[in-house]
């Protein structure tokens, strides 16, 4: 079953840590590939912590793991890291401002137990290529 | 033997710390320890140390494999590429030295470039808001040393600019702030409970959004006027009373960041905040300050102010300098398809663009200066490794309340390696060459 939640991005230390030691490193992946869920948004989703979910909006859509909020609670409210997979489905119009909509895309996230979370470099290449379920 | 080089200044975030400690081996070849630093500052001075370090250029093959290819040779595709373009964007500028930025920029008049910096994704809502009604500010030591009342909106300086408050604004104790963090409110706006807002003495989680709204209901409050029972989720009584916190202080500073800058409204959200300042001041004294990212995204804006008159999406392609956010902005010309080429230095859109553009990169000639592998690396035909500036090499940079810094070296660059300044003076004359100029 799927949930829909409010989406951001942003900074947080172990994404600027693990950006400095190298993007291709696989503690990028730990640090950004996730999205943080509050509690009650577990409880709906009807999800262990840690699973592989797959979470889409109206501009794509990526596999990220589910992980509880570290700076909560938020309910309703989901946090990706800034980075290749909140990019992938944030909204880019800038309502000629020249700024995309990195915060506040309705989101809807769903159980994705089997599918692999990529690396920045495979994902980004995959989705260049078209090669992105 | 060893020697520790001080008052090193940190080029990883706009607070552009400089006190660091480093220790160096006695040749200057080998970095070794990092102190002072936030765990982001102390990462990216040992990170240049790793051994898989790229130290020469790289094309992309047919196959998709990586070729190594000289510097010349990476000059010549570079120069070629921007002089046969007829709009090419050149994008980036953050992550290095005034000095470079002023190269690029005369590269970039002679092609008839896009010049635009990270400020597009980041502050460049917030410089749009400053065209359109100015901005009250001040300095960081003036935060140290006079400022008591602290405001955090829609930023979270525990993550992204770890040493912000204990050098600048929350805890030092300053001149007139003796007493530190015990003589000072700190009040956090952010619709998370951010590591920031856990050690505020008011904490307002916001609907995510709706800051404009908060913004104005402010405003009202400072009038003492009547207000909805809840405005942006926040009941009324807690609005009055962060309004008169504000103006019971004898010295107000707004910090604000992404959560105001890249939520819908936008610069309006910005707008709002600087008329809170504004008003503010009809009671005491009060500034406003961008939380800058990138350690001299504040610099490259400084140098196309004073080059071209405008501090981002700068577009050269008629001769002169244009300026539309919109349309002159990197990810509104990607999207739309009217760039043919993209030049990328000291920045990363290919993780920090929304896809739509970075897929847009992937299909152009490109070219990415950049120390490490990133996904802007990968989607990019050439790969130009080059020094960190601010370790391996100094320069110019400019701190987030824009008072210029000078950037330090502290250890040598892997042999053989250009810096930005001059693989870009290269470029330069080959495109002067190529141009008959």
């Amino acid at each position: 079953m799927a949930i829909r939640v409010n989406l951001i991005t942003g900074r947080s230390i172990q994404q600027g840590v693990s950006m400095e030691a190298g993007k291709a490193r696989p503690a990028y992946t730990d640090a950004c590939g996730i999205i943080e869920l509050d509690p009650a948004d577990f409880k709906k989703l009807g999800a262990f912590r840690n699973t592989n979910v797959r979470v889409t909006s109206k501009y794509g859509s990526v596999i990220v793991k589910a992980v509880e909020a570290t700076q909560g609670p938020h309910p309703g409210v989901a946090y990706i890291p800034m980075g290749p997979w909140a990019n992938m489905v944030i909204n880019p119009n800038t309502y000629s401002t020249g700024m995309p909509t990195f915060k506040g895309t309705p989101v809807e996230v769903e159980i994705a137990k089997n599918e692999p979370v990529f690396s920045s470099l495979e994902l980004v290449r995959k989705g260049c290529r078209g090669e992105l379920a | 033997m060893t020697k520790t080089v001080t008052d090193v200044i940190c080029p990883f975030c706009g607070t552009l710390c400089d006190d660091l400690e480093v220790v160096v081996s006695k040749d200057g070849k080998n970095l070794l320890e990092v102190y002072n630093a936030c765990a982001i500052g102390a990462e990216k001075f040992l990170q240049s140390q790793a051994k898989d370090r790229h130290t020469r250029p790289r094309m992309r093959q047919e196959d998709g494999s990586w070729k190594e290819i000289s510097y010349d040779e990476a000059i010549e595709y570079t120069a070629k590429m921007l002089a046969d373009a007829k709009k090419p964007l050149m994008y980036g500028w953050s992550s290095t030295n005034c000095e470079a930025q002023a190269v690029g920029s005369e590269i970039g008049e002679y092609v008839g470039a896009v010049m635009d910096n990270t400020a597009t994704v980041c502050h460049g809502t917030s410089l749009i808001a400053v065209q359109d009604i100015g901005i009250p500010s001040c300095t960081l030591g003036e935060v140290k040393n006079r400022a008591d009342r602290i405001l955090f909106w829609g930023c979270n300086p525990a993550h992204a600019h770890p040493r912000h408050m204990s050098r600048y604004s929350i805890f030092p104790r300053g001149f007139f702030t003796g007493k530190g963090h015990t003589g000072r409110k700190m009040i956090v706006v952010d619709p998370r409970v951010t590591d920031t807002a856990r050690i505020a003495d008011v904490h307002l989680q916001i609907e995510q959004g709706r800051d404009y709204e908060l913004l104005d209901a402010l405003r009202v409050a400072f009038k003492g006027e009547q207000l909805p029972d809840v405005v942006a989720g926040i009941p009324k009584e807690k609005i009055y009373e962060v309004a008169e916190t504000l103006k019971s202080g004898r010295f107000a500073i707004i910090f604000f960041g992404m959560g105001v800058t890249q939520s819908l409204g936008k610069n309006h959200n910005i707008d709002a905040a600087i008329a809170v300042t504004r008003d503010l001041n009809e009671y005491t004294k009060a500034a406003i300050m961008p939380m800058r990212g990138h350690y001299n995204v504040t610099g490259s804006g400084q140098v196309w102010g004073w080059q071209f008159g405008f501090p981002f999406a700068v577009d050269l392609s008629r001769g002169f300098a244009r300026y539309n956010p919109g349309e002159t902005t990197s990810n509104d010309l990607l999207r739309r398809g009217e760039v043919d080429a993209v030049f990328v230095l000291g920045s990363d859109p290919g993780a920090h663009f929304p896809f739509s553009s970075v897929k847009k990169i992937y299909g152009l000639p490109s070219v990415a200066v950049e120390p490490h592998e990133t996904p802007t690396t990968e989607v990019c035909k050439v790969h130009v490794p080059v020094a960190f500036v601010g370790i391996e090499v100094g320069g110019c940079a400019y701190r987030m309340d824009n008072v210029p810094i000078e950037t330090r070296k502290v250890v040598d660059a892997p042999e053989g390696m250009m810096t930005d300044e001059e693989f870009l003076t290269h470029v330069l004359a080959r495109v002067k060459e190529i141009k008959g100029v």
